[in-house]
Parts: structure tokens; C-alpha cells; sequence
């Protein structure tokens, strides 16, 4: 075979040489590095000016928040003097102290702290309740509960020793989340979700009872709700609230009949086009006027109900876009089968409308999160309505970036896990599509 | 079988009319207007029952009144002897001012994030994105409370400036100063002549592309259209001794005067609101450039076009399609967010018509209505624009 060529073609390889590794140039760290930062010479100047930026400002940032911060004071001026005895004159801290001393209220406001088990257990509930709508077995609430548990040993083991109490570890968040962790490691799989998400549907009246009290639990009036608590229960409802308020808005609005569709039109468009802070004032100061008199039911029931209405309006647009997006050919689909109206949507274009806004529906929700913050401006103690008074309390006067450092970071956390979950979902539901 | 199907029984009875296709849309939406009618007028009655029960009535008087109270940063002239009228223009001009300042600053935030985010650098890809990440997924009424704290409590005060040359630009507590141009005799004459060489350069491009469309020949527009700006101006401002000059701020007693004063509120505010939403800019910008497929660009380099203009008649135009509607509803959220103003104190029309104004009255429902009819104003028109905006990209399909 190589015989004939050998004549004609002056060299023929007769041996399979081995494949030679790539050039050390084009593999490996400094190839990446070459070609991901100093590629030219304006992005090797772009990196140094970043590195630089960044050895300027980490640092900084770790000795104050980390390194040099106080977690136990009476008072602003008092760690300031721990900190400038510990590490000399001139240096500055965090005062993580004030968190430490106010973290109770921050996180449920005036709530009384014998009841505190009470929003507590709410939250492992509605942490059970979400579960099976988010996920489709049940194993990532044995996780959420299994590290719950851990953490109540850890901080009981702390404050075993620095103490000597046991603290709260036999409470009745512990009780409820071994009950529920192991419910859900035996009856976790997919086929038993449909039981659990008959709990998902009665949640909302026991938290109700959980959190307002009632029968046998001692009555808690909303005005005492502050914190954190207060910007679950009003993201929570909110969001529990738009979502089957939106459907309806937005197939209202794409219906064919023309009185339904202006009526929803004027609403969506009148709720988008003003800001929620004066929808709060609405709620604050003149829904009292349209309730027939004498009826006056608190402020928080109030702001509850604008919330639910505003972002159900933002929540009718994501969900048209989504409707919209359908090919025509659903529609007539379904009318060739002979589904009815009610029944077309829910079997075939719902599915699929709500599937294409996803991102959008998550997207609104962060939204709706974030803007509970505003309930603050007419008064109510969520947390940023708490840092006023923390503010000027004289103890604390003058602290700034620990107390919103700390609102922010809880947010954040938050709000950036559910746009994390909004992505795993996007991946999950193009697999399906992929097929 | 046999039996032949007629026409339906003629007799009318009462399920017909939501089981016959003929009678049920406009059943249903008598249904719905009546629940409609009933529950505006239960509201309505509910109101005026309440209102007489206090012995109020709605009235658009208190606008005319005296409004009795200060407003501190304000366009055009106002005091306290004033009406409430006033006192909501000078609100609705501050909402207009925040709302224009933050819209600028915020798109050139964002266009140079979402840039960044797309560098092969990936340093400052990844810094970037901790950018956006961080302040999209904070609400923006904490940097506005974080960042008047910090201008608060950290810039120095007025009186530290005693004895220092401050220069053009002073940061202080109270707010900050920048200088202001003074326009002398003749200053006009040079703006004038500015704003005419602005209306010949937009002639002149006119003309210099109908040209090019007619013969195909290119001319130097940067160079002329540089020159056609500045060159006239410039000359006026010397021939006629330099009319124009800027007034630096200076320390007067307690505070500082002259130049331009912005308050400590308003400077808060734009700053966290231009943050905040050119996070959410740099993401649009983002994704409008990513969907630009790459291969437009691979035609445009066929075609033989250098990149900047590939960059600018090829992706450009295409980019902008997705990414001015969004833009335009961010810009939106930036105004409807401008009414967190009153967190801070700035008098915005939130602040005059819908606080002081309203809590001095005691007319919430006047002032609300009229708090939220300027709102929908401001959105319809913005509304408006990108829809026309919309029309005009379309792209035009067979």
C-alpha cells in the first residue's frame, strides 16, 4: 500500500505518531490569563486598574466588617472605645453590636417574645408549603430542615458554653421541623406531592392562626407585627395574592368581550401608571372613606389588600406577554376539540402561557419583595422603618452602615435566591422542551 | 335517525342566555357592568356618607389658599406666602428635574455596565456583574436611606470649610455646590449663536445624506459638524470679552452661597436612584446587544464595513429595537421610584402635594387625586412615546 506512493510522493508517514500535548501557550492558567486579561493593552490596563481597585477596597472592607468589629457594647461610643483600645487610635469598625442588641425586633418587630415560636413555626410551614410547588419530590425539605436542626445545635452548643443554658433547642420549632423532616423523608417522593400540596391550600389559614392567635393561642393584635415578620406577611400575601388576581386580569384583558376588556385595561393601566407609595396612601388615609362608616379594620389588612391589587396589575401584564406569545394555533386547537372556554385555558393554554412568563412571574415577585420596604414611609416597622428609631436612640445615634448593611444583606439573600430559582426553572423547563 | 334537523325551537327560555353563543357575550358583560355600576356607586355612596359624617367636602379650593410652609430646593421662585398651587408646581418640577437628571446619569451607567459585563476582560466582567447583582436584588429605598445617611453623617459640615480654599466643587453635609454660569451682557448673543449652529448642524446633515444618497460621495461629517458647533460660538465669545463666567460657591456666615446649591436630599437620591436602575439598564443593554446574531456582523465585515461603522449601521439599529422599550419603561420606574423622595425629605410632588400640602389641609382625597392624576400623566405620555417609538422600528414584514 505505502509501496506504490513511496515512489511518486517524496515522504510518507508509515508509523501513527502519538498526538503531541497542545503548546503550553494555549492551555492551562497562563494561557488563560493571556487571554482573558491581558489580551491587549487596553485590557491589561482595565485588569491592573481593577486589581488595584479591588486590593484598594476587599480589604478594607473585610478589616472593617470582620477583623475589626465588636459584637458585644451597650452603646455606639462604647465600641468605638473597644475597638480604638484593641487595635490603636484611628482605626474604624463595625459596631456589629447594635445587630446583636436589636436583632429581636428587627426580625419581628414588637411581637412578644414568649410568642416568638409562634412566626417561627409559620415560617417552617410555609417553607413545607412551598416545597412541593417549587420542587418535584420533597427531599430539599429534608435538607432545609435537616440544617435547621443543625444550626439550633450549634447555636445551643454556643450558648452551652458561653451560658450555660441550653437555650431554646427543645422549642417548638425544633418539634415541628423533626415531625416535618421526617414526614418528608419517608413520604417524600413524587407520587405522594399531590397530599402534600392539599397542606399548600390550608397553610394560609393556619398561618393565619399561627400568627394573628385565636382559640388557644393568645390573640395578637397586627399592630404589634414588625420586622421582618411584616415584610414576609405582606411579600407573602402579596405575591399568594397577584398571582390568581393576574391570570384573571390578563385573560380579561385579551378577552372578546369589549365592556370586560376596557374594565381591565383602566385597571392595569391605572395601578402601573402611579407609584405604589401613593396606592399606600390610599390605604393609609382614604379607604376608610369608601368602607361603608364605621367599618375600620387595621392598617396592615389595608396595605395587605393595595400590595395584592398593584402587583396583580404588573403580574397581568407578564402573564399577556405570555398569552400573547402562544401561537394562534393553540387557541383554535382547543376550540377544535370542543373545550370550553374555562377548560381550554386550564388544560392547554394556561399550562403553556404560564411556563413562557416564568421569568417574568419570578421577576415581578423580587419586585413585589423589594417594595414592601415602602410600607415604612407611612409608618409601619418593617425593618427599615425600625432603623429610624434604633436610629436616634441615644445609645445608637450615628450608626449608618451596619444597620442597612445588615436590612440589605437579609434582601439581598432573598431576592437574589429567588432570580437563582428563577434561572434553575428556565433550565429545567428548556430540557422539557428540548425532549 | 330520520328525523330532520330544523331550525332551533324559536321559544326562548332563561338558560339561553349563558349557554347560546348569541346571547352569552352580551349577557355576561351586562353582568359585569352591573356589579361594576354597583360597586362605584357603593363606594361613591360610602364616601360622601363619610365625609358629611366629618363634616368635610371635596373641594379644590385649598389650592388657591396660602401654603405656609418651605420648600427648599426649587426651579422657580416660591415662598411661604404662596398657594398650595404653587407649592405642587415647584413638587412636580423637582419630580420632573430628579426624573431627568436620574434618566440620563442611569442610561450612561448602564450602557457602560452592560458593556462591561459583555468584555472579554473577565475581571471586570465579573466586577460588574457584583454591581448589578448587588444593587438589582436590594430595594431601592434602602440605598436611598444608605446613601442620605452617609452624606449625612459623613461629609463634613459647612463650617469645616472656614479658611479653606474650596475651589469649583464643595461636598458638604447640608448638600453639595457647583458652580454656576453667570451670563453678563451679550452672554445671550452667545447662546443664541450656540442654539443657531445647533439647528444648521442638523440642516447640514440633512443635506450632506441626501447627497450621499444621491452620488454615493461621503463627506468629513464629524470634522464639519464639529466646527459648524463650536467654531461660531467660540469666536462670539471673545469678540464680544468673554460674557459668559462661572460663579464658584463661597463661604458666607454659617453656609455657603453662590453657585448651584443641590441639597443633600436631592443628591442622595439621584445617586441611589441612578444606581439602582442603571443596574437593571445594564441588563437590558446586555441582552439587546446579545441578540444581535453574530451573524450580522460577519455579513457587515463581507459587505466590507469597518467595525465602527458595522457597529453603527448593522448592530446598532437592530440592538436599539430591543432594547429602547424596556429602556423606556425603566425610565418609568425611575420616576414613579423619584416619589421615595419624601424618605429623604426632598420635595418632590409627592412631597409638597401629597404631604405637607395634605397633612396641613387635611384634604387626602383631593390631594391623592391629584398626586395620582400627574403620575398617569407623566406615564401616559411616556407611554405614548415608546409607543410611537414601537410603530417606527417595526419591522416591516410582507
Amino acid at each position: 500500500m505505502s509501496g506504490t506512493h513511496a515512489h511518486t510522493v517524496p515522504y510518507v508517514a508509515e508509523t501513527h505518531y502519538p498526538a503531541e500535548p497542545a503548546p503550553v501557550s494555549t492551555t492551562g492558567p497562563i494561557a488563560w490569563l493571556r487571554e482573558n486579561l491581558f489580551s491587549s493593552w487596553l485590557n491589561a490596563a482595565i485588569t491592573l486598574i481593577c486589581l488595584a481597585f479591588i486590593l484598594w477596597i476587599v480589604p478594607g472592607i473585610l478589616d472593617w466588617a470582620v477583623f475589626k468589629s465588636v459584637w458585644h457594647a451597650k452603646s455606639l461610643s462604647e465600641c468605638r472605645e473597644i475597638i480604638v483600645q484593641t487595635y490603636g487610635e484611628g482605626t474604624t469598625g463595625a459596631c456589629w453590636a447594635v445587630i446583636h442588641e436589636r436583632l429581636g425586633q428587627l426580625l419581628y418587630g414588637f411581637y412578644p417574645v414568649d410568642q416568638r415560636w409562634r412566626p417561627d413555626v409559620t415560617l417552617l410551614l410555609l417553607i413545607t408549603a412551598m416545597i412541593p410547588l417549587l420542587f418535584q419530590t420533597m427531599r430539599p425539605l429534608v435538607v432545609v430542615m435537616a440544617a435547621l436542626i443543625g444550626v439550633k445545635i450549634l447555636i445551643a452548643a454556643y450558648l452551652a458554653v458561653t451560658e450555660n443554658t441550653l437555650g431554646s433547642l427543645f422549642g417548638p420549632t425544633t418539634i415541628v421541623a423533626i415531625v416535618i423532616g421526617g414526614l418528608a423523608y419517608f413520604f417524600g417522593d413524587t407520587h405522594h406531592r399531590t397530599r402534600w400540596l392539599v397542606f399548600t391550600i390550608v397553610f394560609p389559614i393556619l398561618a393565619y392562626f399561627l400568627l394573628w392567635g385565636g382559640i388557644i393561642l393568645e390573640p395578637i393584635p397586627s399592630s404589634r407585627f414588625g420586622g421582618f415578620l411584616l415584610t414576609m406577611v405582606i411579600g407573602v400575601t402579596g405575591i399568594a395574592g397577584s398571582l390568581p388576581l393576574g391570570i384573571l386580569l390578563a385573560l380579561g384583558r385579551q378577552s372578546k368581550l369589549p365592556i370586560l376588556r376596557l374594565i381591565c385595561v383602566t385597571f392595569i393601566e391605572f395601578i402601573r401608571g402611579v407609584p405604589l407609595i401613593t396606592l399606600l396612601f390610599v390605604a393609609s388615609t382614604l379607604l376608610n372613606y369608601f368602607l361603608p362608616p364605621g367599618t375600620n379594620f387595621d392598617l396592615i389588612l389595608r396595605v395587605l389588600i393595595m400590595v395584592t391589587l398593584f402587583a396583580s396589575a404588573y403580574m397581568a401584564e407578564v402573564i399577556r406577554g405570555g398569552l400573547a406569545a402562544l401561537p394562534k394555533g393553540q387557541y383554535e386547537a382547543s376550540d377544535t376539540l370542543g373545550l370550553t372556554y374555562w377548560q381550554g385555558m386550564r388544560l392547554i393554554i394556561l399550562p403553556q402561557a404560564l411556563k413562557i412568563s416564568i421569568p417574568g412571574i419570578v421577576n415581578t415577585f423580587i419586585g413585589l419583595f423589594k417594595d414592601t420596604t415602602l410600607v415604612a414611609v407611612i409608618g409601619l416597622l418593617d425593618p427599615l422603618g425600625l432603623t429610624n428609631p434604633i436610629r436616634s436612640d441615644a445609645n445608637w445615634n450615628g450608626i449608618v452602615w451596619e444597620l442597612y448593611g445588615f436590612i440589605a444583606f437579609l434582601f439581598f439573600v432573598c431576592c437574589w435566591g429567588m432570580s437563582r430559582y428563577s434561572m434553575y426553572l428556565e433550565t429545567r423547563l428548556r430540557a422539557a422542551d428540548r425532549r | 335517525m330520520s328525523v330532520a334537523t330544523g331550525a332551533p325551537p324559536p321559544t326562548f327560555r332563561i338558560d339561553m342566555l349563558w349557554r347560546d353563543e348569541r346571547y352569552r357575550s352580551g349577557f355576561i358583560q351586562a353582568i359585569a357592568m352591573i356589579i361594576l355600576m354597583l360597586g362605584v356607586a357603593w363606594l361613591v355612596n360610602n364616601t360622601i356618607e363619610n365625609l358629611s359624617a366629618l363634616g368635610k367636602d371635596f373641594d379644590f379650593g385649598f389650592l388657591w389658599q396660602s401654603a405656609q410652609y418651605d420648600i427648599n430646593q426649587r426651579l422657580i421662585e416660591y415662598n411661604n406666602q404662596d398657594t398650595n398651587a404653587r407649592a405642587a408646581l415647584v413638587g412636580i418640577l423637582n419630580t420632573l428635574l430628579i426624573a431627568v437628571m436620574g434618566c440620563v446619569s442611569a442610561t450612561f451607567l448602564g450602557v457602560v455596565a452592560g458593556v462591561l459585563r459583555l468584555s472579554k476582560n473577565w475581571l471586570i466582567a465579573r466586577l460588574m456583574t457584583v454591581y448589578v447583582e448587588t444593587f438589582r436584588n436590594v430595594p431601592v429605598l434602602i440605598w436611598i436611606l444608605l446613601v442620605a445617611a452617609v452624606v449625612n453623617e459623613s461629609l463634613p459640615s459647612p463650617r469645616a470649610f472656614r479658611g479653606v480654599d474650596t475651589g469649583a466643587f464643595v461636598a458638604t453635609n447640608r448638600g453639595f455646590y457647583i458652580p454656576a454660569p453667570i451670563l453678563d451682557a451679550g452672554g445671550g448673543i452667545v447662546v443664541g449663536i450656540f442654539l443657531a449652529s445647533i439647528v444648521a448642524l442638523i440642516i447640514v446633515r440633512r443635506w450632506a445624506r441626501k447627497r450621499q444618497d444621491a452620488t454615493g460621495e461621503q463627506l468629513p461629517l464629524f470634522w464639519i459638524g464639529l466646527g459648524i458647533l463650536l467654531v461660531p460660538a467660540v469666536l462670539a465669545y471673545f469678540v464680544l470679552g468673554m460674557p459668559i463666567r462661572l460663579e464658584y460657591p463661597e463661604l458666607k456666615g454659617f453656609n455657603f452661597g453662590g453657585g448651584i446649591y443641590m441639597r443633600d436630599s436631592l443628591v442622595a437620591l439621584w445617586l441611589a436612584l441612578s444606581l439602582y436602575t442603571g443596574a437593571f439598564i445594564s441588563e437590558i443593554v446586555r441582552a439587546g446587544i446579545l441578540s444581535v446574531s453574530h451573524g450580522q456582523t460577519e455579513a457587515a465585515a463581507a459587505l466590507g464595513l469597518r467595525p465602527n461603522r458595522a457597529m453603527r449601521l448593522i448592530i446598532l439599529p437592530q440592538a436599539l429595537r430591543v432594547i429602547v422599550p424596556p429602556l423606556i419603561s425603566q425610565y418609568l420606574n425611575l420616576t414613579k421610584n423619584s416619589s421615595l423622595a419624601i424618605a429623604v425629605g426632598y420635595m418632590d410632588a409627592t412631597g409638597t402635594l401629597g404631604g405637607i400640602t395634605l397633612n396641613q389641609t387635611g384634604r387626602e382625597m383631593e390631594c391623592i387625586l391629584l398626586l395620582m392624576g400627574f403620575y398617569l400623566i407623566v406615564s401616559l405620555f411616556i407611554s405614548t412615546v415608546m409607543n410611537i417609538y414601537n410603530s417606527r422600528v417595526k419591522l416591516v414584514e410582507r
